[in-house]
């Protein structure tokens, strides 16, 4: 049996993404630390940025690789207010731990 | 057709006085507003003399208020025969009691805020007067009972006052429901509320008669019954005279409560073709007058007697409305809008002389002290009495004698209003004796004549009332005849100078008995010593207003309080309010577990809605028929 193609199929580059996301989400549920809950964060855009390629590359669309400039252009702001959120609330708080920032709560 | 005659200006001058003074009033100079007062029915009487000359009838049309389909509601005037001599009285007479009110308001705090309203009440009536159809009258109608509640109630410190005014409000919408359904039933029936447009229809359809138009004339005319105090709606009147004198006199009896005659005649040619609803209002009128006339017999306040008197002479007016005399009516209108207002004028004038007294048992003798109000009252007196060739001598001889040529209902609705004359002139002379004649029963008073700006109107008037009768009835009726039609069949000269005599006659018979009671022997309890009960009876109003508190009030109340209120409002409206809080309490207790404020576990329920958004997507795809073909793409 020949190996049709040399390249790696579009379908393990879909699976990658979708267990980095599911990585993503259980990081977030999960962990207490607040920069880690960021970071899941982080992990899922990326997951996500992965597919965006994946198809852009399958299809000859250049419109996929745009978006992952703009995914990529959004989260780098976002790290920037997130962070300095976090720092704050470290100031604030003098904790990170996710579940003791709860003041919203009725 | 003709040159504009600016129409508008008429009912719009009083209105420009009642903004000003409405508005300013408070910050300017007494003088000023009097002027202002005083000039806007000074004007509108100007521009209604000017436009007499022009060729009647004018219609002028400002606009369209209502479309709706084929029907249409435009905003006219006409100014006809009719209208005018009705102006002429409401801007002249309104005029005089302007002028009056400036000597009897000089001192009272609210004087801005009375020349107000009472320029505002001109703008209503004359709208009323001059609306060329039924909605237009309405607006007008009810303005009138706006400005009505707001004079009566003038002194609203005061509760007998204000609570006379709420009644008066309150007797008026009464019959102003029923004059709403006669407008739905014009407008069912004809399509139109035009004046000149429902006459053309009605006179389209000769054959149209009882009926539908039997039903529209008596809504209409209970409608009238609220605005002109006729039974059984004339409870609100006597009450009224809680209000200012000169309030009484032009709203109470020179102008507003003869709207409904005016209203009657306006739409004759409906009741023309009702002989049912014609019945109907001249046995209202006649029973209104004797009925009327009887309480004034043994009033002792100067005002409820000339309130009962001016109950009584309205009957009178729907009596000849009710024997299709419109003419006879409206002629009695204007006379008794000089004389009426002339009464109320003097006895104004009497309270001020006796220092706001107006109990007539503690009047007297005070023919010395205020000479002119007692000629000029002395001239009224005699003319509702209807001594010859004074003014009701002419107008109320017309009622009597149509009534008269009316068939037999018509002969003993005459002898009614014959005993109802006699009545009239035993009251009348009954206050004059009371008023001016013998001792001055009041140690505390010290009665002096009044100031003349009160006087001048009254000597006006007293001309007015002397002299009013004397354009006669039969040219009065020739005049009018554009609108109304001729009157009916003249009378024999013979029988006409009888019933004259027998008119006269029981005037006369009146005065003399009052005469035998109040002057020769000044003890006012006489009539009571051989009739107690029937005194009783009378002072006590018949205990109409006892009936209707114990029928009607009381009912409305108890079913207010224990139905509406206990049942309708807290346990039915107030459980449902109270029912839907508790819901929306409930649930909010369960959903607030949600707000844990933990962001983990809202994290949670995002990405499980993420993914029950995912599956109901990808479901059709994947379970369904098209698939994805994800690892084949491409090859």
């Amino acid at each position: 049996m020949h190996i049709v193609s040399h390249e790696v199929p579009l379908v393990w580059y879909l699976i990658l993404s979708a267990v980095l996301f599911c990585l993503g989400i259980v990081g977030f549920l999960i962990k207490r630390n607040l920069i880690t809950v960021f970071m899941s964060i982080e992990l899922m855009l990326n997951a996500v940025n992965l597919s965006f390629v994946t198809f852009a590359h399958q299809w000859h669309e250049v419109k996929g690789q745009i978006f992952v400039f703009f995914v990529m252009m959004v989260a780098a702001a976002e790290a920037a207010v997130g962070l300095a959120i976090i720092i704050a609330v470290f100031r604030a708080r003098s904790t990170l731990a996710v579940d003791r920032i709860d003041l919203m709560k009725l | 057709m003709n040159e504009p005659l600016h129409l508008w200006l008429i009912p719009v001058l009083p209105f420009i006085g009642f903004v000003l003074n409405g508005l300013l009033g408070r910050r300017l100079p007494k003088a000023v507003v009097s002027a202002i007062a005083l000039l806007a029915p000074l004007g509108s009487f100007l521009v209604v003399l000017f436009a007499s000359r022009a060729a009647l009838a004018h219609t002028e049309g400002y606009g369209t208020w209502i479309t709706a389909g084929s029907f249409n509601v435009d905003i006219t005037f006409v100014l006809d025969q009719l209208s005018l001599v009705m102006l002429l009285v409401i801007t002249g007479v309104g005029f005089l009691i302007h002028i009056y009110s400036v000597g009897y308001m000089h001192s009272d705090e609210g004087y801005w805020r009375y020349f107000a309203y009472l320029n505002l009440f001109l703008f209503f009536m004359t709208t009323l007067v001059l609306a060329g159809n039924a909605l237009v009258m309405f607006v007008g109608w009810e303005g009138v009972g706006l400005a009505s509640y707001l004079l009566i109630g003038f002194w609203f410190q005061k509760k007998s006052a204000a609570d006379a005014g709420k009644k008066a409000f309150i007797v008026n919408r009464i019959g102003d429901f029923g004059f709403l359904i006669g407008l739905f039933l014009l407008i069912a029936t004809f399509g139109t509320l035009s004046f000149s447009d429902l006459a053309a229809r009605v006179a389209a359809n000769p054959t149209m008669s009882g009926g539908v138009l039997t039903v529209i004339a008596l809504c209409l005319f209970i409608g009238a019954t609220g605005k002109s105090a006729q039974l059984p709606l004339y409870v609100w009147l006597p009450d009224a005279m809680e209000g200012p004198t000169p309030v009484s006199a032009l709203i109470h009896a020179a102008t507003m409560v003869t709207a409904g005659v005016y209203m009657v005649a306006r739409t004759h040619f409906i009741f023309d073709r009702s002989p049912l609803a014609l019945s109907v209002v001249a046995i209202i009128g006649a029973a209104t007058a004797l009925f009327a006339a009887t309480i004034g017999l043994v009033q002792t306040d100067i005002k409820r007697v000339l309130a009962y008197s001016t109950v009584s002479q309205l009957g009178y007016m729907f009596l000849g409305c009710g024997v299709a005399a419109y003419s006879a009516a409206i002629f009695h209108l204007i006379t008794h809008a000089f004389f009426k207002a002339l009464l109320f004028l003097a006895a104004g004038s009497v309270i001020h002389a006796m220092g706001g007294e107006q109990d007539m048992r503690k009047m007297g003798g005070l023919r010395a002290k205020t000479p002119i109000t007692f000629w000029t009252m002395t001239a009224a007196v005699f003319a509702i009495s209807g001594f010859p060739f004074l003014s009701a001598f002419f107008s109320k001889d017309a009622i009597l004698a149509a009534t008269f040529a009316s068939g037999s209902l018509g002969k003993l609705l005459w002898f009614v209003g014959l005993v109802t004359a006699g009545l009239t002139a035993f009251y009348m002379f009954r206050l004059w004796y009371l008023t001016f004649f013998g001792e001055t029963r009041s140690h505390d008073a010290h009665p002096h004549e009044s100031p003349w700006p009160m006087l001048g109107p009254l000597v006006i008037l007293a001309i007015l009332s002397i002299g009013g009768g004397w354009i006669g009835a039969s040219r009065f009726g020739a005049f009018l005849s554009p609108i109304l039609g001729t009157s009916t069949e003249e009378m024999s000269g013979s029988l006409e100078y009888i019933m004259m005599a027998l008119a006269v006659a029981a005037g006369a018979v009146g005065w003399f008995i009052a005469h035998r009671m109040y002057h020769q022997r000044s003890a006012a309890a006489q009539l009571a010593a051989p009739a107690p009960a029937g005194y009783n009876l009378l002072q006590n109003k018949y205990y109409v207003d006892e009936f209707y508190g114990l029928t009607i009030v009381k009912p409305l109340i108890a079913v207010s309080k224990y139905f509406l209120e206990w049942v309708v409002d807290i346990a039915i409206l107030g459980g449902l309010a109270w029912a839907l809080g508790a819901l929306a309490v409930f649930f909010g207790a369960i959903l607030q577990r949600w707000q844990s404020g933990n962001i983990r576990s809202y994290a949670a329920w995002l990405a499980l809605g993420a993914a029950v958004l995912l599956y109901f997507v990808l479901a059709p795809h994947v379970f369904g028929a098209p698939s994805l073909h994800l690892g084949m793409a491409g090859h």
